[in-house]
């Protein structure tokens, strides 16, 4: 396995099938009455996070203790040393010198966790960075897929809404093309990043040409500050071309799903009934996001740094920092 | 991926020295160590099988297969994935999961573990952390189809098929009909 998963890019259909395949199994232990396993003890992971959370931060840390790892949670709020200037380095290091074996970071910059990965030892995981990737939400709903659809091979996935600023959609949109599944971006023009095209996605911008056709459709949230940009004229003119009510829903095909990232903003993109209805699978993905990233931490930790991943020379341990030498 | 993990008794490169058992004596071990079974627990009542990934698991149901041709009673019989619970998870890395499947509830049962090799111990200490997390049987017993000595820990067999002393060099191999195409017992030497 990888050592470090800093995007979706870095897995090949037979990894993405690894990780779905081992998160299968590890769903089971859920349902019994102990739900700890004894693999990861005495490894510890830091959830490192700079920006708010709830799903993945809980998930991420319920995941670890699943294992029996330890748990680091660090926010960067006026409770840390990041309120008292301390840089992202420095902080990095501080986690280095502690001796964790994964950092599961969140940062509003994109990149972030690429930077952090090439500061330490530790595996570094990225739960979400800027409008970049956020590869274990891409996971877990490709395993929520696949809990309904045999292959993804020709299934038809329309990813609806704010594409350009989400980083949910640019993992999905991997992974899924990854597997063979056939991508339509759909969207207010502003909203559709012009190379989008590249990322082997269709663009289509009327949602109702678009829904009959459609095994899933896949919600995205609106991030309610773009509207601020003018990006689009309304919350309710958004809703009205781009929100999935009851009267949409009933233009999918039979046997199609609903899917959604979290947090909802009902009755903009999605209405209330439809978030409910039988179709939607939304809580599902919340509860898959836990053996997925459980699955994650098992392959990437579960051996050491010469059987997990390439074995790298740590430019920075034992060595004083520049700065420091007398 | 796994191919240099895939675990000293399925998919190391081996060169067979002899080979120790056949189909028949398989069947005969098998039929030998059901009805020691049956009379240590004076009946099938409260029985569980439950065979260790990989061959433990096509072992334990022939076991209840058998049982059922001459006791007339049927044993369930599942299948314990170890992995998560083995103590070298850290020097061997990750590998594939199976499913656990253990019919019902173990508490309060007789809990017959079943596996192919007998070698270290390990994966049986394995075995006991990963069957007491389901429940807390009556009892645990192991049936092995080889023991081949060399125990690292202080663990015993209730019931072994044939006892197969080994110099620590040689590996032996279990190849089953349902996974390999064959029933048979392989000495050789790994070869790297």
């Amino acid at each position: 396995m990888i050592k470090h998963l800093l995007s979706m890019d870095q897995l090949s259909a037979e990894q993405i099938t690894e990780v779905l395949d081992t998160a299968e199994q590890l769903r089971s232990v859920t349902d019994r009455p102990i739900k700890k396993l004894p693999t990861l003890r005495g490894r510890t992971v830091c959830n490192l996070f700079y920006e708010a959370s709830t799903r993945t931060r809980i998930s991420f840390e319920l995941a670890a203790k699943r294992l029996s790892a330890d748990v680091i949670n660090f926010s960067a709020d006026s409770k840390s040393a990041v309120a008292k200037g301390e840089s992202f380095k420095d902080t990095a290091w501080t986690l280095e010198a502690m001796g964790v074996d994964a950092i599961v970071v969140r940062h509003s910059s994109s990149g972030a966790p690429n930077q952090l990965a090439g500061w330490v030892q530790a595996s570094v995981l990225n739960a979400g960075d800027g409008a970049h990737e956020h590869p274990t939400q891409a996971l877990l709903d490709l395993f929520s897929i696949r809990q309904h659809f045999k292959d993804f091979e020709g299934l038809r996935v329309a990813i609806v809404g704010d594409v350009l600023h989400s980083r949910v959609a640019r993992s999905n949109v991997k992974g899924l093309v990854t597997m063979g599944a056939e991508v339509t971006l759909v969207g207010p023009p502003t909203l559709i990043p012009a190379q989008a095209t590249t990322w082997g996605a269709t663009i289509a911008h009327d949602l109702d040409s678009v829904i009959g056709e459609v095994d899933i459709c896949y919600l995205l949230r609106v991030q309610k500050e773009r509207q601020s940009e003018q990006l689009f004229p309304s919350l309710r003119e958004y809703a009205a071309l781009w929100g999935l009510d009851s009267r949409r829903q009933a233009l999918m095909p039979r046997d199609s799903l609903v899917m959604h990232p979290g947090p909802m903003n009902r009755g903009v993109e999605i209405s209330a009934d439809v978030s409910e209805s039988p179709r939607s699978i939304i809580l599902d993905q919340v509860a898959n996001g836990l053996a997925v990233r459980m699955s994650l931490l098992y392959l990437m930790l579960g051996g050491t740094s010469e059987f997990g991943g390439e074995a790298v020379e740590h430019p920075n341990r034992n060595r004083p920092r520049e700065k420091e030498v007398v | 991926m796994h191919a240099s993990r895939a675990g000293r008794s399925a998919g190391l490169d081996f060169s067979v020295k002899a080979r120790v058992m056949e189909a028949t004596d398989m069947r005969r071990a098998l039929t030998r160590i059901g009805h020691e079974i049956v009379e240590h627990n004076k009946g099938t009542d409260d029985l569980v099988l439950v065979g260790i990934r990989t061959r433990g698991a096509p072992l334990a149901d022939r076991l209840a297969t058998t049982i059922a041709s001459f006791e007339g009673a049927d044993v369930p019989s599942g299948a314990l994935d170890v992995t998560l619970y083995r103590d070298d998870v850290a020097l061997r890395g990750p590998r594939n999961l199976e499913a656990t499947t253990v019919p019902g509830d173990v508490d309060g049962r007789i809990v017959v573990l079943v596996d192919d090799v007998l070698y270290t111990g390990r994966t049986i200490r394995a075995a006991f952390d990963a069957l007491l997390d389901l429940g807390r049987p009556r009892a645990i017993r192991l049936a092995v189809l080889v023991d081949r000595g060399h125990r690292e820990l202080p663990i015993r067999a209730d019931h072994v098929g044939k006892n197969l002393p080994t110099s620590a060099d040689e590996a032996v191999k279990v190849h089953l009909e349902e996974i390999d195409g064959e029933d048979a017992v392989l000495i050789g030497e790994p070869t790297r």
